[in-house]
């Protein structure tokens, strides 16, 4: 693990820890809003994966890359997508299927994809950006272009095939890519170290020859410095780095899971011991700040996503005709019904 | 014009979307080779390693890969070697390439070419013969297209690497050798059937090999008075409608023929299709043959059973003109 700024203390950049403290408040507040919007107001019909926990990560990577690079996601991507620059509204429209979604409400939280901002899409299959974006990296080789590509996935997503082709790849063409495996501890309902042989995500990747990091990705000010280092190597022609960066999910796979399978106070622990947010704040607060300046971080976020869910929550449903728009040009379903 | 064979086709039709456009590259397994059937060689020579991409053996790989870039602003063509080597990369070609734009609200296209030599060939036995051009028809998404000459799998290959929608690009294996006049400047659009033989007495729709096995014996049975026209579908999806009912209508008659599988084969929706818009037309009942729904083997004579020959093309339509209807094929 890297020496960060964050254990050299007095060094503490308070600029980007304040911003780093900001993304984190407006995910967990997004999150926390569309999970009422799930039980509450039943206004998302279709599951969500909350990351309510795991900020860090996506708050610390997003702060190292540039708004053109590209990231592909998960289908607990709502984090990262935010961190990268989407609009809270389009991505909420798109949990509830409305118009002006970031998809226009075609595909909803498991693929939400906001390509202005270089977000290539989340996706419903464990694993399966993991090629894609390998795919974006080679496009970049091949059009010589400095821009690099993140791809974050789960830790159930290192048992899966495209694990192996996609690193294999990465490495073989040395292309401009970080792969962060932001480890949650569970595959679904399912402790992954229970269903995974061998030392885990970062010796699989060094067994295929890339440059691996393990990182608390608990603490955002380690993710952002070590991220931050990687982007830098890969950008200069470094070839693919790998980030294990290890957290923990707050809550059931999707919002409507209980969690009963695993220790009544494991997550409760987790939030007392370990919450990034609150560890961002104390050490703002060792720094000096005040603690009503952090509590205005935390009213703004809750403020704002709590006009979105309001304001995505009067947007209306998609035009009935877009359903049959954008499969194919050629033999669309459009054309067959003329 | 210029006399190629149906592998020098296809390999002039990248040649010359490679000059028009830089964004095009190919990835394969075996590529720098020349592919393993020999239909890029010399590509490698002309446009460089980057250009003319080996892969590793990682279909999953490659299809992804291939997305990626696609959304990244390549326009790539895929190599699967054998069509049956696609099925390992099943998630990436239905679950996400025929889904990326529409998923994702038409932020990005996917132009794509995905080339998968299909076809029973030299004793290769059941991993490496199949014809699954039905599965493809049936994803929305996806453009799915059958040559069977070297015209077309010059003019149908630059169209698919030209359109901006992913194309499942289904080859023979066993017509990598036929030659034929090919014309650069014949431009192909999807879903134009070709009409490989006028004739009133009977309609045969075929694509792939099987449509030159349909137009030879559709020579033989001319010599014995009965006039059939043969529709080479081309492309399957989208597919010339229009073309087959016209034919039938005029015909009476209608028989469909493929290699693959006739079960659950792209002959059923030809054939549902002319029940519900000219069923009037139909003079005798429509006949499907296909092949058994059973594996195909390694021992030739084995092989063989699974064949849809011309002999049986011939023989099917001697039979639906004198009025039987004994089935051609028991499934």
């Amino acid at each position: 693990m890297s020496k960060s700024r964050a254990t050299r203390g007095s060094n503490l950049d308070s600029d980007r820890a304040l911003s780093l403290l900001t993304m984190m408040e407006r995910i967990r507040a997004f999150e926390e809003q569309a999970c009422l919007a799930a039980e509450r107001d039943k206004l998302v019909l279709g599951a969500i994966h909350p990351s309510i926990g795991q900020e860090a990560v996506a708050a610390g990577i997003m702060q190292a890359v540039n708004p053109d690079d590209f990231l592909l996601s998960t289908h607990r991507g709502h984090g990262h997508t935010l961190a990268k620059g989407a609009e809270p509204l389009a991505m909420m429209r798109e949990l509830l299927g409305r118009a002006g979604g970031c998809c226009g409400g075609k595909g909803g939280s498991m693929h939400i994809a906001d390509f202005n901002v270089g977000m290539l899409g989340a996706n419903g299959v464990v694993s399966a950006n993991i090629t894609i974006a390998a795919g974006a990296a080679h496009s970049m080789k091949l059009q010589r272009d400095s821009r690099v590509v993140v791809c974050i996935f789960g830790d159930g997503a290192i048992n899966r095939g495209p694990f192996l082709e996609g690193l294999n790849w990465a490495k073989v063409f040395d292309l401009p890519i970080l792969f962060v495996c932001e480890d949650n501890q569970y595959s679904a309902t399912t402790r992954t170290s229970a269903m995974t042989a061998g030392d885990g995500a970062a010796a699989r990747a060094r067994a295929l020859g890339l440059v691996d990091h393990t990182v608390d990705g608990n603490q955002v000010e380690e993710v952002a410095d070590i991220a931050t280092q990687c982007i830098n190597r890969i950008r200069s022609g470094g070839g693919p780095e790998f980030l294990h960066a290890i957290t923990y999910r707050r809550t059931g796979h999707t919002s409507f899971d209980p969690a009963a399978y695993r220790p009544a106070d494991e997550a409760v622990q987790h939030e007392q011991r370990a919450d990034p947010i609150n560890r961002q704040r104390e050490l703002l607060t060792l720094a000096g700040k005040d603690k009503s300046e952090l509590d205005r971080i935390h009213t703004q976020a809750q403020q704002e996503m709590t006009d979105v869910l309001q304001q995505a929550a009067q947007s209306p449903f998609p035009d009935p005709a877009l359903a049959l728009k954008d499969v194919q040009d050629i033999g669309s379903p459009e054309q067959e019904l003329r | 014009m210029a006399l190629m064979n149906y592998s020098q086709a296809s390999r002039e039709a990248i040649r010359d979307a490679m000059h028009a456009d830089e964004n095009v590259w190919c990835v394969g397994e075996d590529l720098g080779r020349g592919g393993v059937f020999g239909q890029y060689k010399g590509l490698r020579e002309e446009f460089g390693e980057q250009r003319i991409s080996d892969a590793p053996i990682s279909e999953a790989a490659i299809m992804g890969v291939a997305l990626g870039s696609a959304m990244a602003g390549s326009r790539p063509v895929v190599e699967m070697r054998f069509s049956d080597f696609a099925l390992c990369a099943t998630d990436e070609l239905v679950n996400q390439i025929a889904k990326a734009r529409y998923m994702f609200g038409g932020q990005c296209r996917v132009p794509l070419v995905s080339r998968h030599p299909i076809g029973i060939w030299r004793s290769s036995a059941a991993q490496h013969s199949q014809s699954l051009e039905s599965w493809y028809t049936h994803i929305p998404g996806l453009v799915v297209a059958c040559p069977a000459t070297p015209q077309d799998n010059y003019s149908m290959l630059k169209a698919a690497i030209a359109c901006d929608d992913p194309v499942v690009y289904l080859e023979h294996k066993n017509i990598w050798a036929m030659e034929g006049e090919v014309d650069r400047e014949l431009e192909y659009q999807f879903g134009q059937a070709s009409t490989r033989c006028r004739g009133d007495d009977i309609t045969v729709v075929s694509w792939s090999d099987a449509a030159n096995r349909a137009e030879s014996a559709a020579r033989r049975l001319a010599e014995d008075g009965i006039s059939v026209e043969v529709i080479d579908l081309r492309s399957l999806w989208p597919w010339d409608r229009t073309a087959v009912i016209e034919s039938v209508r005029r015909t009476g008659r209608l028989l469909v023929t493929h290699e693959s599988v006739q079960a659950g084969g792209f002959g059923a929706e030809v054939v549902a299709t002319v029940a519900e818009h000219a069923a009037d037309a139909l003079q005798s009942p429509v006949r499907r043959l296909g092949a058994p729904r059973a594996l195909i083997s390694y021992a030739p004579n084995l092989e063989d059973t699974v064949r849809v020959t011309t002999e049986m093309i011939e023989n099917s339509v001697r039979d639906m003109i004198a009025g039987q209807t004994t089935r051609a094929n028991k499934t």
